[in-house]
């Protein structure tokens, strides 16, 4: 495999960790204040199909980038109804949301553009266009490191930079603030935040927002970056790869970042190579695909350093009385 | 609280109105898509109900949903949750055609008993890695199980082009299996009783296995020592550990069972129906059961009926989307409605009924 080759599965890499690390920051939040969130696929569906939509209709990619936040918002508020004000179980509640996100886009999008579950193709300004960032076509002709900055480091959408972005910032928010402490002070421990006088429910919906914002950008990305419009299922499983790196990366930001890039990285060989010669041993194809997930289930068994959840994730919050 | 409402309050009126909350919020659906809900309910109660032919599609689709809804509701009754039905029937898939090709099958009456059992034993195997992790490991049952959909999927996907593909065929399924694993369908089982019944339909001999199932079921699980230690251990982990019931014991038996429930799917849809295996055969129906399941509150009666309820969307569905604009998509819908308010969304039929219940008994007191 030659530089250029390399690069641009390095670059490809990229492309495709962008919406599986926000999704995994969006799920990390929601898991940090113990709020499970199996739902992470619909709420980036509903947001694909609506940012395509509205950015179809109206042109504009920014107006697409709100309605699909929006879509996403509804999906989560509906989860942390269920989960937080009902008590209901949490897991049946992040099915159920895959299934309305994947009925109600496909329902809507027939009825509104008749083409058979799909938006029109976006151009224009109706998509995220790439950013050259200054000095990459200066320094391209610099060996090795030009190529890099030009290629690689250069030349994305806006969310792509915004998803690394949101790594270091999720740390800080997590680790260095206030809220931040609150939040995973809820998902391990409530009764110690109900004692101190902070809500419960408040500090876990706020938690639950912050996730349908980011699945929201995720999906818009999808629909209106990496690919132009939307598809039936476009998701694609992206949404369970992101808990998989979610707990790839046992709930930590930097870690999420690596697990996306690595996930990322075999979406991007599968992508390239049908089947991948080792030296005489032919790994097909259907191995790339598989691999993330027999990862995380060695990852969750413990044998390779063991995940170990919020302590009170997934567990409805009962106030004393 | 537990008392506040009387058994059968908590049993029936509970789900329907639960039911009646998803079907009026699908009703909503189908207005705002711009068309009318009386006529689409109209238009699926003749294309599922309306002729033999209507019937044999339903019970071939309840069938496969029985199977999946009883798998969920065992592991439920342990308090499991198995998403993994979709992958555990596509590796019971994998049985039945690993099985049906093996042999020169004389007749079918030989082979539907060993097809299930390959069914069974392909499903309880792919849910019993999950279930021995949840047992002694504590990974989290449903995470494993959901990673064991997508790892079945890129399995079955390799076998189907890469191995079991005829050579020449380009299309990645299995070779069609032999006329002696063919097995008889609702028209050929109730033709000697002079009962005319559809021709065309799939529905086949596995909806009486689906039947017996229930019913096995129902005995394992209130009949016998296995099904008592299930439950209790489903109600208070710690009171059945102080009872001298062991945990792993329990998680493994109820994982197994519902991964041989969820594959037995298979002898529906791969053998009864498509005589091969073909790729994503599933289409669903392991998920289709987690709505089954709560809806029949994870007895084997009410995933009867609730696999019923659903063969008929299913099937009504399908009409719907053939004579009208409101797409297949639809089902997945109120698909989704139905597990959000008869799971989720619970305690949000609950709290008012209890209120009510409890209003009342203090009138009459």
């Amino acid at each position: 495999m030659d530089f250029a080759t390399a690069l641009q599965i390095l670059d490809s890499t990229v492309r495709l960790a962008t919406p599986l690390l926000l999704a995994c920051l969006a799920g990390l939040f929601s898991e940090r204040a113990g709020i499970f969130d199996i739902g992470l696929e619909g709420k980036m569906l509903a947001s694909a199909f609506f940012s395509a939509a509205v950015a179809a209709v109206t042109g504009s990619v920014w107006l697409g980038l709100g309605a699909g936040i929006a879509a996403s918002l509804v999906m989560a508020a509906i989860h942390g109804a269920a989960s937080i004000s009902f008590r209901g179980n949490q897991l049946i509640s992040g099915v159920a949301i895959n299934f309305l996100a994947a009925g109600l886009t496909v329902v809507i999008a027939q009825t509104w553009f008749s083409q058979g579950g799909r938006t029109p193709s976006l151009i224009g300004a109706a998509r995220f266009e790439p950013i050259t960032l200054p000095l990459a076509e200066t320094l391209h002709p610099v060996p090795i490191l030009g190529p890099i900055y030009h290629e690689l480091i250069s030349g994305h959408t806006l969310p792509v930079y915004l998803a690394f972005a949101l790594v270091p910032l999720s740390w800080w928010v997590l680790n260095r603030t206030r809220f931040g402490l609150r939040l995973r002070a809820v998902g391990e421990n409530p009764e110690a935040l109900d004692t101190a006088g902070v809500s419960v429910a408040a500090t876990r919906y706020a938690a639950v927002a912050i996730c349908g914002v980011l699945c929201g950008i995720a999906g818009a990305y999808l629909a209106t970056a990496l690919q132009a419009g939307f598809v039936k299922d476009m998701t694609a499983g992206r949404g369970f790869i992101a808990l998989a790196a979610l707990i790839f990366a046992k709930w930590r930001p930097w870690q999420a970042m690596g697990a996306t890039l690595l996930f990322g990285f075999l979406q991007a060989i599968a992508l390239r190579y049908q089947n991948i010669d080792l030296g005489g041993v032919v790994l097909p194809v259907q191995v790339m695909d598989a691999l993330p997930y027999v990862l995380t289930v060695v990852i969750l068994a413990g044998f390779v350093g063991r995940a170990i959840p919020p302590r009170a994730g997934g567990a409805p919050y009962m106030k004393e009385r | 609280m537990r008392d506040a409402m009387p058994k059968w309050a908590d049993l029936v009126l509970i789900p329907l109105v639960s039911l009646v909350l998803a079907f009026a919020l699908s009703a909503l659906v189908i207005l705002a898509i711009g068309e009318d809900p009386v006529a689409a309910v109209r238009m699926m109660v003749s294309g599922a109900l309306g002729s033999t032919y209507a019937w044999g599609y339903t019970l071939y689709y309840a069938t496969n949903f029985i199977f999946t809804g009883l798998a969920v509701a065992v592991a439920f009754q342990a308090r499991l949750f198995n998403i993994g039905g979709e992958g555990q029937a596509m590796l019971g898939g994998l049985g039945v055609a690993l099985i049906c090709l093996s042999l020169p099958w004389p007749h079918w009456a030989l082979a539907l008993p060993a097809a299930a059992l390959g069914a069974a034993l392909f499903g309880a195997a792919w849910a019993a890695i999950p279930a021995w992790l949840q047992a002694t490991r504590g990974s989290h049952v449903v995470i494993t199980t959901i990673m064991f959909n997508f790892i079945a999927a890129a399995v079955l996907n390799y076998l189907l082009v890469n191995v079991m593909r005829p050579i020449g065929a380009m299309d990645p399924a299995t070779a069609k299996f032999p006329p002696g694993t063919h097995l008889p369908s609702l028209h050929d089982l109730l033709a000697p009783f002079g009962i005319a019944f559809s021709r065309a339909a799939p529905a086949n001999i596995t909806f009486l296995i689906a039947i017996a199932a229930c019913v096995l079921v129902w005995l394992v699980l209130w009949r016998t020592r296995l099904g008592y230690e299930i439950r209790a251990y489903g109600h208070s982990e710690p009171a059945a550990i102080y009872a001298g019931i062991r945990p792993v014991r329990i998680v493994m038996a109820a994982m197994l069972i519902s991964g041989a429930l969820a594959g037995l799917m298979a002898v529906n849809n791969v053998m009864g129906e498509a005589e091969r295996l073909v790729l994503n055969a599933v289409e669903g129906a392991g998920f289709i059961g987690i709505a089954v399941a709560l809806m029949g509150r994870s007895h084997p009666f009410g995933v009867f009926l609730a696999a019923l309820l659903f063969g008929f969307l299913y099937q009504g569905g399908a009409e719907l989307a053939l004579w009208t604009d409101i797409p297949r998509e639809m089902i997945v819908v109120i698909q989704a409605l139905v597990i959000l308010f008869t799971g989720a969304l619970d305690n949000m039929v609950r709290m008012p009924l209890e209120r009510l219940f409890l209003a009342l008994r203090r009138g009459r007191a």
